[in-house]
């Protein structure tokens, strides 16, 4: 006799702030099989993007996700860029590193606090949370804005940094350190964390490469992949940095990997405070000739990646947007399989998973005949939903 | 008239309203140190009561399809019932250490069990995934701390020349020393502790109600008035815990002078020591916490046990 039963985590669930469906099969607390559903979230941001103007995307692509809300503005600028062959200022080039860096601090912060709360630990959500308060006043300090930073433009950036705020700004970061080394210790040395994280969801070297896991996700199981230092943009290769790697693929070693990279990002930020040349910020671009790029950028969850088509009109006709959890989530099968339920949230909550930006919907236009219309579609959600009443039994 | 004096005392004071209110305050407590902890401001003092109130008199009361009412509404009322029933024993003997009657020790801990134990059969009746999971590691959680938990309860016993009685362990207490002045009490002391943070159902061993795991579990189809009554229910066992421990461990709760405000400064390090230890940690696995109370607690409660049958 099988005693297997259906957990669902999801699409609303208070482990995820957005709808997504993980039907778990377990049997007792060991999970034995997941289904995964996705497309509770589609908005249609490469559809409006195509009806934007150049300029006018980059703001579309920042309200792509509350968190990553500077590597996607990257990655579409680099893409345009990539058309037109721009040459972006020096100076440009790293404010754009700093922002991103400032980006990935207020993100892995993020998570970590939130990895906490998974856990019942409240205590770390609360710390992790108040810890970022400072990286959000830089950000406010840099770019106006604590979140959704509206600072790129196709050709360099939108504000400069005062010579006023370096000060400021280094005081704030010494600030954030001290705490993050606190944290660090906190989090690393704590036995009853070792004891949920560790050896808990293991992702192999081989499984990260065929899923071709990104960022984090796959630094902790020992792949060296980093778009900043592989395909270098902003000022990357101008700076002196290590990607950090972790060989055991656990939920420990991803948490080890994005607290060292917050050290990291302090380090690269005083480097290019530091290094700034002087001069314009902005190389103000004319027209974008007919063409094609992509934008590559190591957003805190791993590579975003933007492909821009344009036909010499002001718009691009053509805005693909891949983000990381695309990529990183299918692992989620691999890991959890004869995992507990207990470990189940942790597991998924340590790819960094957002939704947001990661669902995109493809219609097959068939040499424009109209395969399906607005009726139809209303038609065909409302027969998937009573299929799915009956299944449940209900109505 | 003596029957209308039991009733008062079970329903009124010191049983269920008054326990009811001191539990409510004892949680805001540890949600106002909860929050200091956690650099938040945390609630007003009333912040519970209205909680409770909501629940009890304005909130719908939904019973799940397919469910035995009986057996689902049941469970809350029995769970606030015996705590109840526990809370007036204890104030009991502790006000008047002669009211107890022989045995009365056992009963407390049955009837300590009984909040679990309705919680859990709640959970499995309600026809819900998450609640039956729930109720599973409820069930687990109680079979493993209880052995521990009777293990240090054994110490004070010994200490009191093997009494089952509240009133002798309070009496001797009181002519030849505390339990807790003792290597065994101190031993059987922390052991306690971490026993009844389970019994609690606090953080690190909350895993049957993990909000972020399976949506506070037996609970998720209790609503209005039965959801109500069993938060009174673990208020209540909140508020008597650090009382149950009081008269254990430190010559129960003295009612004269100024030893009420050392007894009043004894529960609040008790309860101290327990939200601080659900600050400080995450929660941990099922599987974990069993190995944790079968394995090192009981260990050293076996070693209390040893050293209090030495005279330590």
């Amino acid at each position: 006799m099988s005693h297997k039963a259906t957990i669902p985590i999801g699409p609303y669930h208070p482990l995820q702030e957005e709808p997504e469906f993980y039907k778990l099969v377990v049997d007792g607390e060991k999970v034995v099989d997941v289904d995964v559903r996705i497309g509770y979230n589609h908005r249609g941001i490469e559809k409006l993007s195509e009806s934007k103007s150049f300029d006018q995307s980059i703001f579309i692509v920042e309200r792509i996700c509350g968190i990553c809300s500077s590597s996607h503005p990257i990655a579409c600028v680099q893409a345009v860029e990539d058309i037109a062959g721009i040459e972006v200022p020096e100076r440009a080039l790293y404010i754009r590193s700093i922002t991103q860096e400032l980006e990935r601090l207020h993100s892995h912060l993020l998570w970590l606090g939130l990895a906490g709360h998974f856990l019942g630990y409240n205590t770390v959500f609360m710390w992790a949370w108040k810890y970022r308060e400072p990286v959000c006043d830089i950000m406010e300090t840099v770019t106006g804005n604590r979140q959704n930073y509206a600072m790129m433009k196709v050709g360099g950036v939108r504000r400069d940094i005062e010579k006023d705020h370096i000060p400021y700004i280094l005081q704030r970061l010494d600030e954030l350190l001290t705490k993050l080394e606190m944290l660090k210790g906190a989090v690393l040395d704590d036995p009853v964390l070792h004891a949920r994280l560790k050896g808990i969801g293991i992702l192999t070297k081989e499984d990260a490469i065929d899923y071709s896991a990104l960022g984090p996700t796959s630094r902790a199981s020992g792949i060296t992949a980093d778009v900043r230092r592989d395909h270098p943009y902003a000022a990357y290769d101008r700076i002196k940095w290590n990607v950090i790697t972790r060989e055991e693929g656990d939920v420990f070693a991803k948490t080890v990997v994005r607290i060292l990279e917050m050290m990291e990002s302090v380090s690269i930020i005083r480097q290019c405070l530091d290094k700034m040349p002087k001069g314009p910020i902005d190389s103000k671009p004319k027209d974008i000739p007919p063409g094609e790029g992509i934008g590559q950028v190591e957003a805190p969850r791993g590579e975003c990646f933007h492909y821009v088509k344009s036909d010499g009109s002001n718009s691009p006709v053509r805005h693909k947007v891949r983000a990381p959890t695309y990529m990183n989530f299918p692992t989620f099968r691999e890991t959890v399989i004869g995992e507990t339920v207990s470990d189940a949230t942790i597991i998924l909550a340590a790819i960094d998973p957002c939704y947001c930006c990661t669902e995109r919907l493809l219609i097959v236009n068939d040499k424009d005949k109209e395969l399906m219309n607005v009726s139809e579609l209303i038609k065909m959600s409302q027969e998937k939903t009573a299929l799915i009443k009956k299944k449940m039994g209900i109505a | 008239m003596k029957i209308l004096g039991y009733i008062f005392s079970f329903l009124v004071f010191p049983g269920f309203l008054f326990s009811s209110i001191m539990g409510l305050l004892v949680g805001w407590v540890d949600r106002k140190v909860t929050a200091r902890v956690q650099w938040r401001v945390g609630p007003p003092w009333y912040q519970n009561f209205v909680d409770v109130v909501k629940l009890l008199l304005y909130k719908e009361t939904l019973i799940p399809a397919g469910v035995s009412a009986g057996t689902f509404f049941l469970m809350p009322v029995l769970a606030a019932s015996s705590a109840s029933l526990v809370s007036t024993i204890m104030l009991m003997v502790n006000a008047f250490p002669k009211s107890g009657f022989i045995g009365d020790v056992i009963v407390v801990v049955y009837l300590m069990i009984m909040p679990s134990l309705a919680l859990m059969l709640g959970g499995f009746a309600s026809a819900n995934a998450y609640a039956s999971l729930g109720a599973s590691r409820e069930m687990k959680l109680m079979l493993s701390y209880e052995l521990p938990f009777i293990l240090s309860l054994v110490v004070p016993i010994m200490k009191s020349g093997f009494a089952v009685k509240f009133g002798t362990i309070i009496s001797h207490q009181h002519a030849s020393g505390l339990t807790i002045a003792s290597a065994s009490g101190v031993i059987s002391f922390f052991v306690m502790l971490l026993c009844v943070q389970a019994k609690a159902g606090f953080i690190p061993f909350d895993m049957a109600e993990a909000e972020t795991e399976i949506i506070s579990g037996p609970f998720i189809e209790y609503s209005g008035k039965a959801l109500g009554i069993f938060k009174l229910a673990k208020a209540i066992l909140t508020f008597i815990i650090p009382i149950f421990m009081i008269t254990l461990y430190f010559g129960g709760i003295n009612f004269k002078g100024w030893g009420f405000i050392t007894s009043v400064l004894e529960y609040v390090l008790i309860l101290v020591l327990m939200i601080l230890i659900k600050n400080t940690n995450p929660r941990v696995r099922i599987d974990q916490a069993v190995r944790f109370f079968w394995g090192p607690l009981t260990a050293f409660s076996i070693i209390a046990v040893v050293l209090a049958y030495w005279g330590f």
